[in-house]
């Protein structure tokens, strides 16, 4: 196979961006789309060019370091599959395929495909934990939870925080992220105890970093590579406005 | 020769730990204020002792090469994490997974090490329940258990196949609790290039700022590797891409002793190499030989769809050679007789170097919901990766590096033989003897951050309560500093034509052939002559492009596989040196008739243990006498 590649160049924070056109050639379809840049970074180093710097560690789709915007989607066209997970199969011999770091305010760009996701750290240090110091554990089974439940609280704990969802938004809202481990926790006994006074800060962490609104498009689900559901989004409503309306924190 | 003092409390095996830690020195809370510790690495064991010894009131600066620690490549783990709950009512027991540990392992740990990771199992999944960590759990609301190979007992702990990302998470999230409250600061992207010491202890590390390219001191009063393997030292693995040796190795370069670098763990699910650019094997989890049958032709180069292949032409063979175990056998047994058959000429796909695992019985007996509930993003992984759909047709799997039981050698308080300085995790050699048993690894690791390691340090540092802070304006951090720059300018000075990963595949490759599953003498001294002078090539036609005051992979990389040089020759000495067949360690040279391990217990009951010797001296060995005192040393049979 053979593509024409749109990279975004960038040299760091400071300086200007700018697409650059690549054509690759005797790709295999076989290759992830990862291994394809790896070629492509192969003969660009060969041919004494600097290569294009792009996030990656696992390459089996759990880490969530790597995430391109492919093609105006980010992760690229498969549903459900993260950059690494990709593989060329999934193109048509010939194409173009424009390739952009994530685009967001707070998302600020590093260098090339490489952005600074800081912002995410900064919502969960918030509050996105439970309180409880090693050493207090009470038997794991003095605390039933439901399969079904349990199931769901799994669904909402699978994020691997890539950012997809924000750079899916229009709003680069990160509601989603946000939502999942808010719910997680929620949904849980061992969460309860400090659900309005998490959702209160973790809210005001992803409002101060510049993130947008939600404004129901879902985007940031269809884009979600582990398929993570708004529905989560609509739970850390309703318990930011309990958390509201009945306030237990303290002072 | 410093002589190696492993620290083995004495006293029955049960209350070796208990006794031990009831002595322990501590640090009084106003005093743990004026202690600083660091910690390198951010998978479960390094964010597990991170966010303890942050809850204990100490100073922590935690270092990760990725953008986040929830990044670290304990993400990856798949299967599940072990612990004696006896939830099943199956005869499980802490002395019981000890055993199996002793046994999976070849009786090549110590005895006293392994006991106590299975004595704080349990408080490691009641502390991961704690914290939110969503485990499967059945319709009553209890935690769930599955089997997993090389025991007889469902004592395995999972989250779908993704055990390790939540219990990663759930780490994470204390860590995340610590940084907030500002015991722990967190240094993201720095590569770690050296460790400082200064009168003989463990004061330092130096790190590469990956942004800046800048090399920054950081100063404390111990310091904590949990750095993890090296298995990619094969290039193709099951690891992430940015892991890596070099941490421990630059340990190893200033004096730290390195156990059994030869024992390194081939996984038997993983999916086959697909193509020339591939550089990394996606594992299947061992989960999936619950209800996965392993199996090739009957007939030499068969070469029909695999649906079109009977019952009668099919050779299940781990359920003909082990009936006891079948197809839950042990890892390294599993590796070697799908080698075997391979290298028969029996292998399937194009290239002949893979088998199936098939789920036809499996989706037939408890149906398509069933299997899609228990490995439903496994099967997705796979179907993405190869395009074919493991629910139709057997998914086709081979043998690939994968856990590194060997590491940097540590006493029973996890310290190295370097004074202050502490390997935890997968960094350290301890638990896991010649063979990892499945999902004993995420349990090791949080046994030794969370509850091990907080507690032996501080006997360590109690005697650092008047030491006040370690300067990094002092000769020892000036030194070690100006190594490692010299070190990036000579690479970045080559300027060869080569890249990093080219080197790396190359590299991988004669460990594969020469140190991988099946090893002799010969294979050996030839791997070791091919690395010398693959080195030697490296050093002088590298391509380093850009510069180093700047984000470079390429740089990062390079300075990796410098290393893993080193950690290959390293590798086939103590394999060399190892003349007998003992867990994943395979040498041709010692077999049964059957082809099966033949173990030399008169002979290399010892830990192998190497002290570096300068660049140009070929390192001096060291043995840790292993004695079994509760442990009967049997042949492992699993048949």
């Amino acid at each position: 196979m053979e593509f024409k590649l749109k990279i975004w160049r960038q040299k760091n924070a400071r300086t200007k961006g700018s697409f650059q056109t690549y054509p690759l050639k005797d790709v295999s379809p076989e290759m992830s789309f990862l291994e394809m840049l790896d070629y492509l970074n192969k003969q660009l180093i060969e041919q004494g060019q600097e290569p294009v710097t792009f996030e990656h560690d696992c390459r089996e789709g759990i880490c969530g370091s790597c995430g391109l915007f492919i093609n105006g989607r980010p992760h690229g066209p498969q549903r459900n599959t993260t950059t690494c997970e990709l593989h060329m199969r999934e193109f048509r011999d010939g194409e173009t395929i424009v390739i952009e770091p994530w685009r967001s305010k707070a998302f600020p760009v590093i260098k090339d495909l490489v952005v600074d996701r800081s912002s995410f750290e900064r919502i969960m240090q918030a509050g996105g934990f439970v309180n409880v110091n090693v050493g207090c554990a009470p038997e794991s089974n003095s605390n039933p939870i439901g399969k079904l439940i349990a199931d769901k609280v799994f669904d909402a704990a699978a994020c691997i925080g890539c950012g997809a969802c924000v750079a899916a938004c229009k709003n680069s809202s990160a509601m989603l992220y946000a939502a999942a481990k808010i719910a997680q926790y929620a949904m849980i006994p061992q969460g309860k105890v400090e659900a309005k006074e998490r959702v209160d800060t973790m809210v005001k962490q992803m409002d101060a970093e510049g993130f947008g609104f939600c404004s129901n498009t879902y985007a940031c689900e269809f884009d979600c590579p582990k398929g993570i559901s708004t529905d989560f989004i609509a739970l850390m409503n309703r318990e930011f406005f309990s958390s509201k309306l009945c306030s237990q924190r303290h002072g | 020769m410093q002589k190696l003092d492993s620290k083995i409390p004495d006293g029955p095996l049960a209350e070796k730990w208990s006794h031990y830690k009831a002595n322990l020195r501590l640090v009084n809370p106003a005093n743990k204020k004026k202690i600083d510790v660091i910690i390198v690495g951010t998978g479960l064991a390094g964010a597990g002792a991170a966010s303890a010894l942050g809850e204990l009131g100490y100073n922590v600066k935690v270092f990760c090469f990725q953008d986040s620690p929830r990044r670290a490549h304990s993400v990856a783990a798949q299967g599940g994490i072990n612990a004696a709950k006896n939830y099943k009512n199956d005869n499980d027991s802490i002395y019981r997974l000890f055993h199996d540990m002793i046994k999976g392992g070849d009786y090549r740990a110590r005895e006293a090490n392994v006991y106590r990771a299975a004595e704080v199992s349990n408080d490691v999944i009641d502390h991961f329940t704690a914290m939110g960590v969503p485990f499967a759990r059945d319709y009553g609301g209890s935690l769930d258990t599955r089997s997993f190979g090389g025991v007889q007992v469902s004592r395995t702990f999972y989250a779908k196949g993704q055990t390790g990302q939540q219990c990663l998470l759930g780490t994470y999230s204390s860590l995340n609790r610590q940084i907030a409250k500002g015991t722990v600061k967190m240094f993201p992207r720095r590569d770690m290039l050296d460790v400082v010491i200064v009168d003989g202890k463990a004061r330092g590390i130096i790190t590469r700022n990956l942004l800046t390219g800048e090399l920054e001191r950081h100063a404390a009063h111990a310091v904590v590797l949990a750095t993890g393997g090296y298995g990619t030292v094969f290039y193709l693995s099951t690891l992430g891409l940015g892991s890596n040796a070099s941490a421990a190795w630059s340990a190893y370069r200033k004096g730290a002793f390195f156990a059994n670098p030869s024992f390194i763990q081939i996984h038997p699910t993983s999916i086959p190499v697909l193509n020339d650019y591939q550089c990394k094997l996606t594992l299947m989890s061992e989960s999936l030989r619950n209800d996965g049958r392993v199996w090739v032709p009957k007939e030499k180069g068969d070469k029909r769809h695999p649906n079109e292949i009977t019952e009668e032409e099919r050779d299940y063979y781990l359920e003909r050679r082990y009936p006891a175990f079948g197809n839950l056998v042990p890892r390294d047994v599993a590796s070697r007789a799908a080698k075997e058959r391979c290298d028969a000429g029996y292998g399937v796909g194009d290239t002949g170097l893979s088998v199936y695992l098939d789920f036809k019985d499996a989706i037939n007996k408890q149906g398509e919901k069933a299997i899609r509930d228990k490995y439903g993003n496994l099967f997705e992984m796979y179907e993405k990766i190869t395009g074919i759909n493991p629910y139709t047709q057997p998914m086709r799997i081979y043998p690939a590096g994968h856990y590194t039981m060997g590491g940097l050698w540590v006493d029973y308080n996890l310290m190295t033989t370097i004074p202050g300085l502490y390997a935890i995790g997968e960094s350290n050699f301890s638990d896991h003897g010649a063979n990892r048993l499945g999902a004993s690894s995420l349990m090791q690791c949080s046994g030794d951050g969370y509850f091990i390691l907080p507690n032996t340090i501080s006997d360590y540092l109690a005697d650092d309560i008047r030491t006040g802070k370690i300067p990094t304006e002092q000769p020892a951090f000036e030194e070690a500093e100006k190594q490692v720059a010299d070190r990036i300018q000579r690479i970045m000075s080559v300027g060869g034509k080569e890249t990093a990963s080219s080197f790396h595949k190359r590299l991988g490759k004669i460990m594969w052939d020469h140190c991988g599953m099946r090893r002799d003498a010969e294979g050996l001294k030839k791997g070791m002559e091919l690395l010398r002078q693959l080195e030697e090539e490296f050093w002088t036609n590298i391509c380093v492009p850009g510069n180093d005051k700047d984000l470079n992979q390429e740089l990062e990389k390079a300075l990796k596989v410098a290393d893993f040089f080193e950690v290959g020759l390293l590798m086939c000495e103590d394999a060399l040196q190892r003349e007998e067949s003992c867990g994943a360690h395979f040498r041709e040279e010692h077999q049964t008739e059957t082809g099966e391990a033949r173990r030399d217990d008169a002979n290399f009951a010892f830990v192998g243990v190497w002290e570096y010797a300068g660049a140009e001296e070929r390192p001096r060995l060291h043995k840790e006498a292993l004695n079994y005192e509760y442990v009967e040393v049997k042949e492992r049979s699993y048949k």
